[in-house]
């Protein structure tokens, strides 16, 4: 069966030195409390980059905006050279084809076993029959490790074995660029070390550009080429793991070393203990 | 203060209007969505397929025992009170009337809401929980075309169907209870019913009822499960108001068509 | 649960689902009865049509030979005009009659037509001349009444 001329798949690398940029972005979803403010990012092609921060600092969100989920307010992001914000929906979902993203906890498709998940994009967006489907899936799978595992259901799944078939899933259409939401939540020791091997080795085997959002900094340090630092929505800090391990900076060395208290304060804002007890004595 | 409590009264009485009506709006341009995505979902045979097996195949049996058991009540009370005019022999056209203009559309569109409906809206909510719906659109695959207009679609063909199946079996329950069980003689039984009942308008009009009875259901469904707050509170709210705002729809709009349907029936 | 299995159930309720509606269709309702054979029109004019409806049957000799098409209110001669339609190849002599009966005691209200002996038949269009008003309750209660008290004041 000769195979079909796939034009999704013709252009895996991403045309432009800087894969990702970010200029001047704000965003909030309620004009009185602004998530991020002036946030200024440049992810250059084939590097793993993290976008650390205490929770609800607005990571997830910067991730959001790179894929087009939200509008920024204010501010450029242009990804491949192309500004998402100008982007009507056909072009926005081209470059989503171009984009893989790895989800919090996996997002599989529940109603689907795992070789149905990773075909999936596939099936969507080519028209290949369905013997070169069953050999990229098997592929994918195979680079994950989990190619036995491939009749399974997501609900047989553990929690590394389902994140590592959503990272399948990303891979799938061999994206450009590859976004991860909290690779690392909630695993195991050893397969975060999984996890993160993989996330290198792919970024380097298929050439493609990785951004990791996360506050595991032990794992990031081991495999990323640039952290951003973000707290309360503004870039704090960034740098090599090398100059973070090195910072001074107050804020780096307070993530770095897990102090409790520090410029993220312990205490959540309220009155003084003296006007508190004052008022119930 | 009672001024104060006016005001706040007030407020409170003026947001919930307000978002009821952009609630309105949303849900009136979700439907025009679904709809301008439904030729792709129709052509996707396999998933409409899908979901009427899941709505309509795993409804069969609530149903058809709901049809039996409700013709055989009506049988029993129907005969009750036509005995009294010495009219016994009508209850087969009492019946017949009463399912196919009425209850076979109502009761099978309330017992579809709360099975199918529910269900619906659960799975949706569930897939926003769990991210879902987030994932799919990032790999540019639209979720109204793929998750949302099939489900849709499930519902509407699968609810006529429903609908005639209680008919039918109610008829056959109160066949049960009138001609076997008092003894009816079952030529009037079924010759009064006959003689009474007309493809047109009765049948017709219970079939028209049934799928705007199914389009009602089905819309609100998959609208409560696409709204749904991604939480596990949000997802049985909006499981609770697809089967209360179902029904209510059901019952009103029962009324409304059975208005413009038997006006003339009275005249 | 593989597609086959759904493509078969799927069909297997459907099948069932359009078998409910022939099945209300020919033995709940009478679609086997509906009329698509061609009809023509006659009028006739009574005093009081009684609770004659729309769609009310025609019958002769007890078979129903067709309905009730228009009922109008006539103000110059202040009778109801009725408008039948009566199948073609069912013909009716100029002298026939048509009244309005109930059958039964609470039954439904229809025209009865019972065909005189002229050889020339109504036509199209054709208007009955002799008919029989419905026959209404309340007046013949208090024609009941009204005869009682005559013959009771006459002894």
């Amino acid at each position: 069966m000769p195979a079909t001329a796939r034009p999704s798949l013709a252009a895996p690398t991403c045309p432009t030195e800087i894969a990702v940029e970010l200029a001047g972005v704000s965003f909030g979803y309620d004009r009185r409390r602004p998530i991020l403010t002036g946030i200024d990012m440049a992810i250059p092609r084939g590097k793993v980059v993290a976008i650390m921060g205490a929770s609800g600092s607005g990571k997830t969100t910067i991730l959001r905006l790179i894929g087009g989920a939200l509008r920024a307010q204010s501010g450029k992001i242009s990804v491949a050279g192309q500004n998402v914000r100008e982007l009507d929906r056909d072009a926005l979902f081209a470059l989503r084809r171009r984009i893989g993203m790895l989800f919090q906890f996996g997002a599989l498709f529940t109603d689907m076993s795992v070789y149905e998940n990773i075909a999936f994009p596939l099936r969507e967006h080519t028209k290949l029959p369905e013997e070169l489907v069953r050999d990229l899936v098997l592929m994918k799978l195979n680079a994950v490790g989990l190619r036995g595992a491939a009749q399974l259901r997501p609900s047989e799944l553990s929690g590394g074995m389902a994140r590592r078939v959503a990272l399948a899933r990303a891979i799938a259409l061999d994206p450009m660029l590859v976004m991860y939401d909290e690779p690392f939540a909630g695993l195991d020791p050893i397969s975060l070390g999984v996890v993160g091997q993989l996330i290198r080795k792919l970024n380097d085997a298929l050439g493609v550009t990785s951004v990791l959002v996360t506050h595991d900094i032990y794992e990031s340090l081991k495999i990323v080429d640039y952290i951003y630092f973000v707290s309360a929505g503004r870039i704090v800090a960034k740098g090599t793991p090398d100059e973070v391990r090195a910072s001074q900076d107050p804020f780096v060395r307070q993530f770095v070393d897990g102090e409790p208290d520090g410029p993220v304060p312990f205490h959540y804002p309220a009155r003084t203990l003296a006007e508190e007890f004052a008022r119930a004595g | 203060m009672p001024a104060d409590t006016i005001a706040f009264v007030l407020r409170r009485v003026g947001r919930a209007t307000q978002n009821s009506i952009s609630r309105l709006g949303f849900a009136a341009r979700f439907f025009a969505l679904v709809l301008y995505h439904s030729p792709a979902a129709l052509r996707r045979v396999q998933l409409t397929l899908r979901e009427v097996y899941f709505s309509g195949v795993l409804s069969l049996v609530i149903i058809c025992v709901s049809g039996l058991f409700v013709g055989m009540v009506l049988g029993l009370q129907g005969y009750d009170s036509l005995n009294k005019y010495g009219a016994g022999d009508s209850l087969g056209i009492f019946v017949g009337l009463s399912l196919v203009r009425e209850l076979g559309p109502v009761v099978a569109g309330l017992l579809f809401a709360s099975r199918a409906g529910s269900a619906i809206t659960a799975e949706i909510g569930l897939m926003k929980t769990t991210e879902q719906i987030a994932a799919m659109e990032m790999m540019a695959v639209d979720p109204l075309a793929r998750v949302i207009a099939p489900r849709f679609w499930g519902g509407v063909l699968s609810m006529p169907l429903l609908a005639a199946m209680f008919s039918v079996m109610g008829v056959f329950g109160a066949y049960i209870v009138g001609v076997r069980l008092i003894g009816l003689d079952s030529g009037s039984f079924w010759g009064n019913m006959q003689g009474g009942i007309d493809f047109w308008p009765d049948i017709t009009n219970g079939i028209i009822k049934s799928i705007v009875f199914g389009v009602a259901v089905s819309l609100i469904a998959v609208f409560e499960g696409y709204d749904a707050k991604p939480t596990a509170e949000g997802v049985s709210t909006a499981t609770t108001r697809t089967v209360v705002g179902a029904s209510l729809a059901i019952l009103a709009l029962d009324f409304v068509l059975t208005v413009f349907m038997f006006r003339g029936a009275a005249s | 649960m593989n597609r086959a299995t759904i493509d078969l159930w799927v069909g297997i309720f459907v099948f069932i689902g359009i078998g409910a509606i022939v099945f209300l269709a020919l033995k709940v309702g009478n679609l086997t009865s509906l009329q698509t054979t061609p009809t023509y029109r006659l009028e006739a004019a009574f005093d009081n049509i009684g609770g004659l409806k729309l769609r009310a049957p025609v019958k002769a000799a007890g078979v129903v030979v067709g309905r009730v098409d228009v009922i109008r209110f006539d103000p110059k001669t202040y009778q109801a005009l009725v408008g039948v339609r009566i199948d073609q190849g069912v013909q009716f002599s100029k002298d026939t009659i048509a009244s309005i009966l109930t059958s039964g005691l609470l039954g439904e209200v229809y025209i009865g037509l019972d065909s005189g002996g002229d050889t020339a038949m109504l036509a199209d269009g054709g208007r009955i001349a002799k008919t029989q008003s419905a026959v209404v309750l309340e007046k013949l209660i208090g024609q009941f009444l009204f005869d009682k008290a005559s013959t009771g004041g006459a002894k």
